[in-house]
């Protein structure tokens, strides 16, 4: 006998999703037989309108790529950049840059704990965690001027000193995170519907979050010990030493389900506490930024020729930014690749077979981030239809590219 | 039975009339209560009490729209259907000691059937309303509805019977009577601890009857959208929210009968007409604690449950804990 499914979409637009995204899902009964992703609603272009920019005008673009990595984009940029114009950083910039970095991750992580318990319909802890973040997003704004969108990379450096006075500031957050930390780590990893809800739910094993690129906690969370700051330490971490997190650090054993998600994110606030910690107390002194003064920064850029990658951890994952300059004010490639890109095909294994109810968990389990994401949307312009390219034929256009110019 | 002149048929459909309003207005302000309770203790500032007013007025200006592929008649008789038997529930019901309107007429056995009315109006609506996620809401309330039962019924047999044995001559499940004579002062140490036992089933097989967190996977706001309600807007989506608030009281009212059915106004030395008003306040201020035990403070201190572990829940541990309280009440009768 066949099994008779039906079929629910969700998204693009639905209460579980905090950006459009479509799932098609083939349902019978409450399981999940098969899972279609049709992501490309919210493409907006930034690599192309990057392209008609100086690479300083980028920097503004790259922090909004996404809301909530707004200091990982620009630093992966700056990165790429500065390997490209082959520019060094200074030490104190280098600091400065992770200080930055590893605040926003703190911010990241509660922010996902929260729409994580809201997912689970257990508001009470979407709003006290939210409360929570509250006084990182002060700091950041108390440093960098705002809230969110912070304005401090630059290339070659970061636009604005930590001064003295602002340390103490700085140690009086952590302190705080450091009080709040052990009811944190009650609420989410000790509550009985919460766990409930997240253990044995969402499984990615270790083969298949290899086979498929995982990335960040997702990755981390099925026990790949894969994280940048460990792998190919840059910035600060170099004098740091980092190690990635996995969850059988505190359980001491690895599901790759949703609740070792849950464990690697909250121990990685404590260990972004940690590397801020390590840094204020080794903070060099010189100069924050290679060239102060603008326009001879963008006429060493503009005469820059070469090919450069930035990676940095983002709260999600490796974040990539590639840029070619070619002796012109802009550059002639600019392409970001967000960690979401990679984590998406994970929801597949994770999905299949699960429950109608552990859909919003289990999408958000991997932080997705689709406006960073979606890089591609295809429309017919003769009849406004979109189609989708399969492998087969973006390789034949590949080909008919290449005969083209080498002919 | 008893024979009703005209005039006191005349009277029923006026006092019918007359609590079906104050129901309804005391449904909607408890609920205003509730909100701005579960606001405070989730840091936030909450709505004014008098959003659930506002909110209904709002939605019987909107407009309704009933989807395409909908069964019309069903779609709007389902609101209809379970306003009404929520109402109706309200007649059977006592408050302090003023006996309840149809008193005579029905028992509890009456209300726990009428208590499964508006679930099934809410199913009937969800497969009428020909949406995927209406449809899988409808599904998950049949499953909820279905594991409730046992839970709820046992605890209201546990009463009957121990009633039963105590008064053999009284019509044990009328509610005047349960009323009248409060589980706690019939039964010994062991029944007392049985009794414990039930009073926590019902408190809570209550969130499931009222789909309320952790048992609102129905309608699951990040899940379904709305799930059951998905499809209703305007007046009709107005009056499964009167129903929700009505059957809230109902439910917490169920729960003042069953085990706390005191009054105070005898200690304080009252009688007639301020008798009557003392009850009725210290019945206010019963309900009001009650409800915020088995609504509020649930409902802000978990997660959604998934529907199978709802149903395992209620099935068995749950069910296990009505029966224990059920059998520690017979031994308790049956030694002494």
């Amino acid at each position: 006998m066949s099994k008779k499914t039906y079929s629910i979409p969700i998204g693009p637009v639905h209460p579980s999703l905090k950006e459009p995204m479509t799932f098609n899902f083939e349902i019978y009964g409450e399981h999940i037989e098969r899972v279609n992703l049709a992501p490309g609603d919210n493409h907006r272009g930034i690599e192309f309108m990057g392209r008609q920019r100086n690479p300083v005008q980028i920097i503004y673009l790259a922090e909004r790529i996404c809301g909530i990595c707004s200091a990982s984009h620009p630093f992966a940029f700056c990165r790429a950049v500065e390997n490209a114009a082959g520019i060094e950083v200074p030490e104190r910039a280098q600091y400065i840059r992770v200080i930055i970095a590893e605040l926003e991750r703190i911010h990241s992580h509660i922010l996902w704990a929260g729409v994580a318990a809201h997912e689970l319909g257990f508001d009470s802890v979407l709003y006290l965690s939210w409360r929570a973040r509250e006084e990182v997003l002060d700091l950041l704004e108390y440093l960098t001027g705002n809230r969110i969108n912070y304005g401090i990379f630059m290339i070659g450096g970061v636009r604005r000193d930590i001064t003295e006075e602002q340390i103490p500031r700085i140690r009086k957050t952590l302190e705080y995170y450091k009080d709040i930390f052990a009811k944190l780590e009650d609420v989410f990893l000790s509550d009985p519907t919460i766990a409930l809800r997240t253990k044995k739910v969402g499984i990615l094993t270790k083969e298949d979050a290899l086979r498929l690129c995982a990335v960040g906690p997702t990755a981390r969370a099925s026990g790949i010990t894969k994280d940048i700051r460990q792998d190919q330490p840059y910035a600060a971490y170099a004098d740091l030493e980092v190690k990635a997190i996995t969850p059988d650090v505190l359980t001491g054993e690895i599901n790759g389900d949703v609740y070792d998600r849950i464990v690697v994110r909250i121990l990685e606030i404590a260990q972004s506490i940690q590397i801020i910690e390590q840094c204020l107390d080794n903070l060099p002194s010189g100069e924050i930024v290679a060239e102060k003064k603008l326009v001879k920064l963008l006429n060493q850029l503009k005469k820059a020729k070469g090919e450069g990658i930035g990676r940095h951890e983002a709260p999600r994952g490796e974040v990539i930014h590639y840029v070619k300059l070619a002796e012109a004010e802009v550059p002639e490639v600019w392409k970001a690749r967000a960690p979401t890109y990679n984590n998406l095909m994970s929801w597949m294994p994770m999905l299949i077979g699960q429950q109608i109810a552990d859909i919003p968990i289990v999408i958000a389990s991997i932080d997705p981030c689709i406006a960073c994401m979606d890089r591609v949307t295809i429309l017919n312009k003769d009849n406004g239809q979109k189609s989708i390219l399969t492998k087969d034929d973006l390789h034949k256009l590949s080909v008919q590219k290449t005969r083209g110019i080498t002919r | 039975m008893t024979f009703i002149s005209p005039l006191g048929i005349l009277g029923k459909i006026a006092g019918a009339i007359i609590i079906a309003f104050l129901g309804v207005i005391l449904g909607l302000f408890y609920r205003g209560l509730d909100r701005k309770l579960a606001a405070r203790m989730q840091a936030r500032v909450g709505p004014p009490i008098r959003q659930p007013f506002r909110d209904f007025l709002k939605l019987m200006i909107k407009e309704n729209i009933v989807p395409e592929n909908a069964v019309p008649w069903i779609f709007n008789g389902a609101p209809i259907m379970s306003l009404v038997a929520t109402i109706t529930i309200l007649f059977y019901l006592p408050v302090g000691n003023i006996s309840p309107l149809l008193s005579g007429y029905g028992d509890i056995v009456l209300i726990v059937y009428l208590l499964t009315l508006p679930a099934i109006g809410m199913v009937v609506g969800g497969f009428a309303s020909g949406s995927p996620y209406a449809n899988v809401g409808a599904q998950r309330e049949m499953v909820m509805m279905m594991s409730y039962e046992l839970p709820l019924v046992t605890t209201v047999i546990a009463i009957g019977w121990k009633l039963s044995q105590v008064y053999p001559e009284l019509n044990v499940f009328s509610l005047a009577v349960i009323n009248a004579h409060p589980i706690w002062g019939l039964v010994g140490p062991l029944g007392f601890v049985g009794a414990i036992l039930l009073l926590i089933t019902l408190v809570i097989v209550t969130p499931g009857e009222l789909s309320k967190i952790p048992f609102d996977a129905p309608e699951a706001e990040t899940e379904l959208a709305g799930g059951l309600l998905v499809e209703y807007s305007g007046r009709n989506l107005a009056l499964f929210s009167l129903a929700d608030a009505t059957k809230t009281i109902v439910m917490v009212s169920l729960t003042i009968v069953l085990f706390f059915p005191y009054n105070i106004a005898y200690l304080l030395g009252l009688s007639g007409i301020f008798a009557l008003i003392v009850d009725t306040l210290f019945f206010l201020v019963k309900l009001f604690l009650i409800m915020f035990v088995e609504v509020t403070f649930i409902r802000v201190a978990a997660a959604r449950l998934k529907v199978d572990q709802v149903s395992y829940a209620y099935w068995v541990p749950l069910s296990l804990t009505g029966l224990l309280g059920l059998a520690l009440i017979v031994l308790d009768t049956i030694i002494v």
